[in-house]
């Protein structure tokens, strides 16, 4: 159903922030900050330009490869220390040490070992989304509520019933929160690699913007992504609350 | 049942340590005996020499002070402004719904576009990391503040009537305390997030402090200080970011969360 | 109890009024929030809380006892009518003198059993020596005295009770008001808390206000007991026990007792299957 309603804030939001950016481009001036209107414009004729597209599509490639192991990379390793309770508690803390550093530093190592290019930024990408999807898988699985699994039992359910009626339902809410977190922190991590040592992509496009001080192109690349990046996290956002809606109720699965 | 849990976790920990140590053998004698290039990565133990030399070489000091002042600046405005916007969003319901949608939305966009922006504004130096860093570590902060005076249980309150306490010592002795586990998980965010913000703003375009130096070696093939610099980096953050865990830990344990 | 104790309630002063708390016509209304409209909670309500007496408060869950307790302590305003306590208006303030055990956990988790038993001690001034002599012996009363550097999340639900009831008990109130309080206790622990709850009363000469959910224990502990309606809230009787001042748990072995309880059970039948929805099963 759409209503006014769900429509009033992400408007509401897009309007304040064209507003701030106005607002910063009267205070800083075209040196600066670019006014939004021509800077959209600037933006519009970019995406039309032939030279553009090659680089539109290495970002994209690099970000959907990125997304697909981490997503199910993720997925993967958090089932088997999920339902591993020891390699779940070894790894735990490993993980949420590997979630908290500057991840950046480590871009060289994986430069050296994949060389510059495609494969770089896609291990990149791939290594800040798939920490909180096997975050969340972990506890997706640790959590659900032995009581559950003891109602199949009850039930006489055969393990795939189990697995497919009993756990998929019970982990999918706290998975999907993980992937959605992961998609953003993908995208990132490949914005992230490729404006270092990078000779395409749309990071390569803003670092040769800032050796030719264009403001207008920072400011539309950075535009597009955003926008991507916000559309894409309500969609998801949307999602993520409807699957929550039939999820157990808060603290239900603990001890 | 208490025992038992802490000698679960005492194995954890050990198979954690062995593991660890392991994966250093292994590299260490990958690396040795030729397996692994020098090209790519150095051994372990060739790490730990290049650090001690890169540490008493006289250049590091200066840009470790920029790195680690930078940082300081970052985390105290983020966890102070922060937490003074996260209550006042809390206490004003007009002002947080005009806010929320941007709070939602935050973390999804992938903020370091806006660095090159950041420079141009500021220009090279400090100033555009620590805002950069700031502006990332806040809104953590802010968001765990909300959620922590937003799940103060409404009988706390009601108890405060009771005793009849001022506001302000409504909000010292009860709110605040209260609030306090997600204060401190906002803490550690923006702790953690402080040092990502500065490092990574200073590996891409910065002219010192530790992350260029780190790119700088890497542009330059200079290997050992490279990954000395790396493990130093990695070192310095694991040691705050479990400092500040160690104490979210004590105090949870205390109060049994 | 020896006669050194520091006694845990004031006795009211000689002047003390016969009626110690009055409710007339109160009423209170929830405005409506997202999901429903507003709720009609409680009332209208009178009645009169006479100086001393043990009064406790039966209903089908959901009829407004709680907030009934939060308009007669001065947490909740009523939407309509006034309440009165020892003869001045109530209205948005808990007066002094009124204590409150809240049905829910409200153990402050940051700090030891001690520091919460004495937190309206320290809050209200009283000095240190004196603070800390009403704080022994509440936390002995409450069976506490092992577990004064323990915080709450070491206790179990029902200990946690208990030192909610320490808290408000230290402050010596002259009316004491209990939801539930036992809620989180077996059936044992109960008739013994129950014991204490009367020695307590018995000693202090303090007005008690107990909301429970449990015909026995009401009928146990009280002289009074007002049986509510489903929502909104009314008192359908108020039934007289008559049991003597001098009683405890073995009160149950009487053969009039057992009298008072199907009496109680008589009104509330048809009042919690039409707060379950049935009504018409009632008849
Ligand atoms: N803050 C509130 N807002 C709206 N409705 C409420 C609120 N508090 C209680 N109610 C409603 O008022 C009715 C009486 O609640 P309560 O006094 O807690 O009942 P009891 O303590 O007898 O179980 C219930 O239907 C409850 O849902
Ligand atoms: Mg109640």
């Amino acid at each position: 159903m759409v209503s006014l309603r769900s429509w009033r804030d992400p408007l509401l939001v897009a309007i304040s922030l064209v507003a701030l950016w106005q607002v910063l481009h009267e205070l800083a001036g075209d040196v600066a900050v670019t006014a939004p209107a021509p800077t959209l414009a600037h933006l519009w004729e970019m995406i039309g330009q032939a030279r553009f597209l090659p680089h539109l599509r290495e970002t994209g490639l690099a970000f959907l490869q990125a997304l697909a192991i981490a997503c199910g990379g993720g997925v993967l390793i958090g089932l088997v220390l999920g339902g591993h309770k020891l390699s779940g508690e070894v790894a735990e803390p490993i993980l949420v040490g590997l979630y908290s550093i500057p991840k950046i530093t480590l871009y060289p190592v994986i430069l050296l070992l994949f060389g510059l290019g495609m494969p770089a930024k896609v291990a990149f990408g791939a290594l800040h989304g798939i920490i909180p999807v096997v975050l969340f898988t972990m506890n997706a699985v640790r959590n659900v509520n032995r009581t559950y699994l003891r109602a199949g039992r009850a039930m006489r359910l055969t393990p795939l019933q189990t697995g497919w009626h009993i756990l998929v339902p019970a982990t999918l809410p706290e998975i999907f929160s993980g992937l959605r977190i992961g998609f953003s922190l993908t995208l990132l991590g490949t914005m992230l690699g490729e404006l270092f040592a990078s000779q395409r992509g749309l990071g390569f496009l803003l670092m040769t913007a800032i050796d030719l001080h264009d403001v207008k192109t920072i400011l539309a690349i950075a535009v597009l992504i955003s926008t991507f990046a916000i559309i894409a996290n309500a969609a998801l956002l949307a999602i993520d609350k409807r699957l929550h809606r039939g999820a157990a109720p808060e603290g239900a699965g603990k001890p | 049942m208490k025992v038992g849990k802490a000698k679960a976790d005492n194995r954890a920990t050990w198979i954690r340590v062995a593991v660890l140590a392991s994966a250093v053998g292994a590299l260490e004698i990958a690396c040795r005996v030729g397996w692994v290039p020098a090209t790519m990565v150095i051994a372990p133990s060739a790490m730990v020499k290049a650090l001690i030399e890169t540490l008493q070489s006289d250049d590091i000091g200066a840009h470790l002070q920029q790195t680690l002042s930078a940082v300081a600046i970052a985390m105290g405005l983020s966890i102070v402004g922060g937490f003074l916007i996260g209550f006042v969003l809390h206490w004003v319901p007009f002002l947080r719904r005009a806010f929320n949608p941007f709070l939602a939305a935050y973390y999804a966009i992938p903020h370091f576009a806006f660095y090159p922006l950041l420079i141009v504004i500021f220009g090279l130096g400090p100033a555009p990391l620590i805002v950069l860093a700031t502006l990332f570590a806040m809104v953590a902060m802010i968001v765990a503040t909300m959620a922590g005076l937003d799940r103060v249980p409404r009988v706390l309150l009601k108890t405060a009537r009771m005793h009849r306490l001022s506001l302000l010592e409504e909000i010292w002795r009860i709110r605040l305390p209260a609030a306090a586990p997600h204060l401190l998980s906002g803490v550690k965010l923006a702790v953690a997030y402080s040092f990502i913000g500065v490092i990574a703003g200073e590996f891409i375009l910065s002219t010192s402090g530790i992350g260029h130096e780190i790119a700088y070696a890497y542009d330059n093939f200079d290997n050992p200080r490279m990954y000395a610099l790396i493990l130093f980096v990695l070192a310095i953050v694991t040691c705050f970011n479990m400092a500040v865990y160690a104490y979210e830990r004590r105090l949870a344990r205390r109060r049994g969360a | 109890m020896t006669a050194a104790a520091p006694r845990l309630a004031a006795v009211p002063s000689e002047a003390a009024p016969k009626v110690h708390a009055r409710l007339d016509g109160v009423t209170r209304v929830y405005p409506p929030r997202a999901g429903h409209g507003e709720v009609h909670a409680l009332g209208p309500i009178s009645f009169d809380l006479r100086a001393g007496e043990f009064f406790s408060v039966v209903g089908p869950s959901g009829c407004g006892k709680s907030t009934l307790l939060d308009v007669l302590a001065g947490l909740a305003v009523p939407s309509a009518g006034s309440v009165e306590f020892e003869g001045k208006p109530v209205r948005g303030e808990v007066p002094d003198g009124v204590g409150v055990v809240f049905q829910e956990d409200a153990s402050f988790p940051w700090l030891t059993v001690e520091d919460n038993v004495a937190f309206g001690l320290r809050r209200a001034g009283v000095d240190a020596a004196e603070s800390r002599r009403r704080v022994d012996f509440a936390v002995g009363f409450m069976g506490l005295k092992d577990f004064r550097r323990a915080y709450p999340s070491q206790l179990s639900g029902g200990m946690r009770q208990r030192v909610c009831i320490a808290r408000t008990l230290v402050m010596q109130p002259r009316l004491i008001l209990l939801d539930e309080p036992f809620g989180a206790l077996d059936q044992q622990t109960r008739l013994l808390m129950g014991d204490e709850l009367l020695r307590l009363w018995r000693e202090t000469s303090a007005t008690v206000l107990l909301i429970t959910h449990a015909l026995d224990e009401a009928n146990l502990l009280s002289d009074r007991i007002g049986v509510m309606s489903a929502r909104p809230g009314r008192f359908i009787d108020i039934v007289e026990t008559g049991w003597p001042r001098e009683r405890d748990s073995r009160l149950a072995e009487r053969p009039d007792f057992g009298a008072v309880t199907s009496r109680l059970w008589s009104y509330l039948r048809g009042e919690s299957l039409r707060a379950l929805g049935q009504g018409s099963a009632a008849r």
